[in-house]
């Protein structure tokens, strides 16, 4: 009895680690439906760029290719993601598999970020000019 | 020579790695549930600065390494001094904290587990957390004394974080146990901040006030297991900035004042942080002798 609870318990474990792997899938659809107000802003993109080279290129790389565990970010399901996908994952992360909350920031910047992440060719960070 | 081989090249680690934005908001005192990124190592100086009414000025400066192990567990190292004019400067103690993030979703209230075991003595003026009777007193008592009164402390908090709409909002709950003696210490700390600007500008700057955050934290004691109350206990209130530069270093100012006749008058804390990304990483290729 015990062992069977045991294995029950390991087998949902073990759904639910694999399951952080496929994040996009497991994004609540009331979340996955929220429209990203900053969509098409070329403004918004080229910040967003400036932020993803400030928090998230450490881990995934400065042209979104992907570093180790954290998974490439330049390919179409990310491109084609909902925004609101995007954005509740930024919001929450996945800490079972090593991608912190992003909660911190302000919303703008997170859609900001979403903007950037679903452009295919986006601008490279840092490309926009001189520092103030 | 193999010592300092391994120093020179864990400092050219530290500096050939990529910077990446320091600090979790401007508070000294008060923690949020915001975590280090896995693999980031941040390095902040808390610095202190006093003149207590019957005691000499004082500087006292916490050197804190912050790792992130794990998306949910944070660990940190507090090395801890303090000079006092006309007395000696010497080294107080350590600090080694885990941050457990205890619910994996973002939530309305968020709560962070912290446990600290403490290896400090009693001319420690750093004043990361005031508890129990913290006061005045012990800011003026003579270092050379002070220093013998050792202090083992377990110090457990729950930290509870949220963001609303551009604002943080942090309550902490302090529960402090010498391990020698002495009843549980109480204390709490409580801060609300918010960055300047909810957005970015496209530009990468040092002056743009996203890269501002102000609030304003207040902490102090809520007494002992056996004299629980505000009675004789210090409080401050605090109104905290910091400014992140372009190049992700962080600055932080805060002028704390006391708010009861047992707190220290004005207490001036400032700060610097600098974060490494994925510090991790970088220090496992360099054993591995490759690159990372």
């Amino acid at each position: 009895m015990k062992l069977g609870a045991l294995l029950v318990a390991a087998g949902l474990a073990a759904a639910a680690w694999t399951g952080e792997s496929d994040l996009l899938s497991r994004v609540p659809q009331a979340s996955a439906a929220q429209p990203n107000p900053l969509e098409n802003n070329r403004e918004a993109e080229r910040a967003g760029a400036k932020l993803f080279a400030r928090e998230c290129a450490a881990c995934h790389g400065p042209d979104r290719e992907g570093r180790g565990k954290a998974p490439r970010l330049d390919c179409s399901a990310v491109h084609q993601a909902a925004p609101g996908k995007l954005f509740w994952i930024l919001r929450n992360g996945s800490l079972g598999y090593g991608m912190p909350s992003f909660a911190h920031l302000p919303e703008t910047e997170r859609w900001q970020i979403v903007t950037f992440l679903r452009s295919p060719a986006a601008p490279h960070p840092g490309a926009s000019g001189p520092g103030r | 020579m193999q010592l300092t081989c391994t120093i020179v090249c864990g400092v050219a680690v530290l500096f050939l790695a990529a910077p990446c934005r320091a600090g979790e908001g401007p508070f000294f005192v008060t923690y949020t549930h915001q975590m280090e990124e896995p693999g980031n190592l941040e390095f902040t100086t808390k610095n202190a600065a006093g003149s207590p009414a019957g005691g000499n000025p004082f500087l006292a400066s916490a050197a804190e390494f912050e790792y992130g192990m794990t998306g949910w567990w944070t660990s940190e190292l507090y090395l801890d001094g303090q000079g006092t004019a006309s007395e000696a400067a010497l080294f107080t103690g350590y600090r080694w904290e885990n941050r457990f993030r205890l619910l994996w979703r973002e939530h309305w209230i968020n709560p962070v587990l912290y446990v600290e075991f403490e290896n400090i003595n009693g001319a420690d003026k750093t004043l990361l957390e005031v508890v129990g009777h913290d006061g005045v007193a012990d800011l003026t008592a003579p270092a050379g004394q002070a220093r013998l009164d050792k202090q083992r402390e377990i110090e457990t908090k729950l930290i509870l974080g949220s963001y609303y709409k551009g604002w943080t909002i942090a309550e902490n709950i302090i529960a402090e146990k010498n391990l020698a003696h002495a009843p549980f210490e109480f204390g709490y700390a409580v801060g609300v901040s918010r960055p300047l600007a909810a957005a970015a500008g496209p530009e990468r700057c040092n002056f743009c006030r996203e890269n501002f955050q102000a609030g304003v934290e207040m902490y102090g004691g809520l007494g002992t297991r056996d004299g629980f109350g505000l009675q004789d206990t210090s409080h401050y209130v605090a109104p905290t900035v910091s400014w992140t530069l372009a190049n992700g270093t962080a600055l932080s100012l805060s002028p704390g004042f006391g708010l009861t006749a047992t707190s220290a008058r004005f207490l001036l804390r400032f700060g610097i942080s600098y974060e490494v990304a994925q510090f991790g990483r970088a220090v496992r290729g360099w054993f591995r002798g490759g690159h990372s």
